[in-house]
């Protein structure tokens, strides 16, 4: 395992880095570490991770959400905190890890006990560390996206924006509908394509509406959605998690470079 | 009876339905109408989250122990004069009916709103054998003269819009006298309606209601509408016939109040809905009216099997309709292509119970399992659970398709290796961010047109974070 960071003792943080920051975007990662560092904890990425098996947890196939399950109890045991830059990540090892377990008492009690040290990263950084560091600036219109992970499993919604509001420059105007699904879903998306298509385009209409440059989200899944169809349908709208606004590491392109 | 089998052609059902545009026009609806007027009524009631909770504890406690709450109903309810027969399938129940209607020469029933008579398919059942079957609901009248099934529990034509039921009144109403009414305006049409089911109430020798909830305690039935067509439906007639599955009863008039005090709140946003009308046995002979004979029919049709199972919780429901009104699924395709009785997560979690999770496969997976239906639900039913657990059912019963066990299966190996996971996904992530190119983005991709039919796929960024982090350290 490596291990990054000050020593300042604030505790030791297990990046949980999320299947989709790790595959499609890296500085999700990176903007984490360098934010949970900022807020003066010690950043530890244990490299056993990978996923936090949603895909077969939610596809109903509890024998391979369990194998997957075992693998993050082992990699996460030894951390003060165990932070996701996702909701819908974060939801699965709070709520729904220790139901994968319910018939062995004591992996039961160690998903517990992982469930007790889980935290989506804004929620983290606001409620956990209350931090107010933000040094960052961002002179552009954005919107915000809740997942409903974060929204209705890890009660996330001001911690974002409270956030938000100490970036420099930023201008914050809020999404008509906002507490509606954007459609991802996880595999929903495509196995129902047709319906996960209407709702992520009201969610695009929406986003349009708002006159926003950039829309932030602090979950990777509704992002690749959103972003797709934004590009698909040609809106000029770029998108991107908000841990990178936040860090301050928003010279690399947005998720789907906006332009032709 | 709606085609159980319909419920598996969801997904062509569901393409059809964002396709009509008229569909799409009522459906648009329900945001600005429904889902406004709950939460302005959850607001009004600085009491809504304590009153959830007690209509929670009123039902579980009922749950508990449902069948004496039931020997209890049909002891009082036989001591006020009134009679109570147990259905366990949907064809006994129907038998009964005919029965009660053809040995007192009944020809013409009249009908107040019951999904449980759709859930039954009593209309097409009795009609079969004779007996016309007046629709007293103004949505379901109007379904009723379209040939439709509800599309929704509490407005079952709201996939219609205004100008298709104009349309339906002058097709069906008798033309000297309709024409009278202007049909420029719902009101209009309301009036229209109105004027024609007055006389159609008096034509009818009984009447059917559903229950929203019955009472052990008194051995009552309790309806609650906006018309008072169920009036009108229960006191004219000399027969009234409730139809009510076991998991209405209640204990108390007090557990009754709870379950108001939630009701019309989550379902129109009204605070109580206009009408609240309590039966208790046929007409005494101090009543100035009512019928001469009341009887209760108690269906299960599989609800005593769901008791003691993860997915007992959707016996709590009290058919308000505020998860379908809340759901974007349902909100894209409307209710009748879930193909069952009851649409709407409510559906997605019930239907698998009542029609098997092979036939109803469909409905608990067409959900991005969001949760909007769990946080607006008065009885807090967990229905993305209820969901998961049928998805459960359905992949140990090994009905998903083999492509799906196939993917997850292989994805589940390489997860659960991480070394050969970093390995192979490392390789992965390359090719596909240089195949890519310079827009950083696929507009089709095989194995993933699903997603690409509609939306370009971000493409990733090359080297993933793990492997970065690992040279960094």
């Amino acid at each position: 395992m490596s291990v990054s960071g000050s020593e300042s003792g604030r505790g030791r943080v297990g990046l949980f880095v999320t299947c989709l920051a790790d595959l499609f975007r890296p500085s999700v990662a990176w903007a984490s570490v360098q934010l949970l560092e900022q807020a003066g904890f010690e950043v530890a990425v244990p490299d056993r991770q990978t996923c936090c098996g949603q895909p077969a947890y939610n596809a109903g196939d509890l024998p391979t959400a369990r194998r997957v399950a075992r693998g993050i109890l082992d990699a996460f045991e030894p951390f003060d905190y165990v932070v996701a830059p996702s909701g819908s990540c974060a939801g699965m090892l709070r709520l729904h890890l220790g139901r994968l377990f319910v018939s062995e008492q004591e992996t039961a009690a160690r998903a517990e006990h992982l469930a007790r040290r889980t935290h989506e990263l804004t929620e983290f950084l606001v409620d956990v560390a209350s931090w107010t560091g933000v040094a960052a600036e961002f002179p552009h219109r954005v919107t915000y996206h809740d997942s409903c992970s974060s929204l209705r499993e890890m009660a996330v919604r001001d911690q974002p924006r409270a956030l938000m509001a100490q970036v420099q420059g930023l201008e914050l105007v809020e999404l008509g509908d906002r507490d509606v699904c954007c459609g991802f879903g996880g595999t929903f998306c495509v196995k129902y394509p047709d319906i996960s298509t209407k709702m992520v385009s009201d969610k695009t209409a929406a986003i349009a509406a708002t006159g926003a440059e950039t829309v932030l989200a602090g979950d990777l899944g509704c992002l690749l959605n959103i972003a797709g169809r934004l590009a698909r349908e040609g809106r000029p709208v770029a998108c991107r998690h908000v841990a990178e606004v936040l860090a301050g590491t928003t010279g690399t392109d947005p998720i789907v470079p906006v332009g032709p | 009876m709606m085609d159980g089998a319909a419920a598996a052609r969801f997904p062509e059902a569901s393409a059809r339905a964002l396709g009509d545009e008229n569909l799409q026009a009522a459906l648009r609806l329900l945001g600005e109408g429904f889902q406004a007027r709950r939460t302005d009524a959850v607001e009004r009631f600085a009491g809504f989250e304590d009153a959830r909770d007690a209509a929670v504890a009123a039902k579980t406690r009922t749950l508990r122990n449902l069948d004496r709450h039931l020997e209890t109903f049909e002891a009082r309810c036989r001591e006020h004069g009134g009679v109570v027969h147990w259905a366990e399938t949907p064809a006994d129940a129907r038998q009964i009916v005919l029965e009660l209607l053809t040995d007192r020469g009944v020809r013409a029933l009249s009908k107040g709103k019951t999904m449980v008579a759709e859930e039954i398919g009593l209309n097409g059942f009795l009609e079969a054998n004779g007996i016309e079957v007046i629709e007293t609901d103004l949505g379901e009248y109007i379904i009723q003269l379209a040939e439709e099934a509800p599309s929704h529990i509490i407005v079952p034509a709201i996939h219609k819009t205004m100008p298709q039921v104009a349309d339906l009144f002058r097709q069906h109403h008798d033309q000297a006298k309709a024409g009278s009414f202007p049909r420029r305006t719902p009101a209009d049409l309301v009036a229209e309606a109105r004027a024609v089911l007055r006389r159609r109430f008096l034509e009818a020798d009984a009447g059917l209601t559903g229950a929203n909830f019955l009472v052990a305690e008194t051995g009552s039935s309790v309806i609650v509408t906006n018309e008072g067509n169920g009036d009108l439906t229960q006191t004219l007639p000399q027969l009234h016939i409730v139809l009510a599955t076991i998991e209405k009863v209640v204990p108390t008039l007090a557990d009754g109040a709870a379950i108001l005090r939630v009701l019309a709140r989550s379902a129109t946003g009204q605070d109580m809905s206009a009408y609240t009308t309590v039966s208790t046995g046929p007409r005494r002979p101090s009543d100035v009216d009512g019928p001469a004979e009341y009887h209760v029919v108690l269906l299960d049709n599989g609800r005593s099997r769901l008791l003691g199972t993860p997915a007992e919780e959707v016996l709590r429901c009290i058919r308000c309709g505020a998860c379908m009104n809340h759901c974007p699924v349902y909100g894209a395709v409307g209710g009748h292509a879930y193909g069952w009785v009851y649409p709407g997560p409510i559906g997605a979690a019930l239907t698998p119970a009542l029609l098997g999770v092979g036939a109803a496969r469909h409905l608990p997976n067409a959900s991005s399992l969001c949760g909007r239906c769990e946080e607006v639900c008065p009885m807090r039913i967990p229905l993305p659970k209820i969901f998961r657990y049928w998805r459960e059912q359905e992949h140990a019963a090994r009905l998903n398709s083999e492509r799906m066990r196939l993917g997850l299966a292989l994805w589940g190996w390489f997860a659960a290796r991480p070394r050969l996971y970093r390995l192979a996904t490392g390789v992965a992530m390359r090719v596909l961010s240089r195949l890519a190119g310079r827009s950083r983005r696929f507009r089709s991709l095989v194995l993933a047109s699903g997603w690409t039919r509609s939306r370009d796929l971000p493409a990733p960024a090359g080297r993933t974070f793990l492997n970065s982090w690992k040279r960094r350290s």
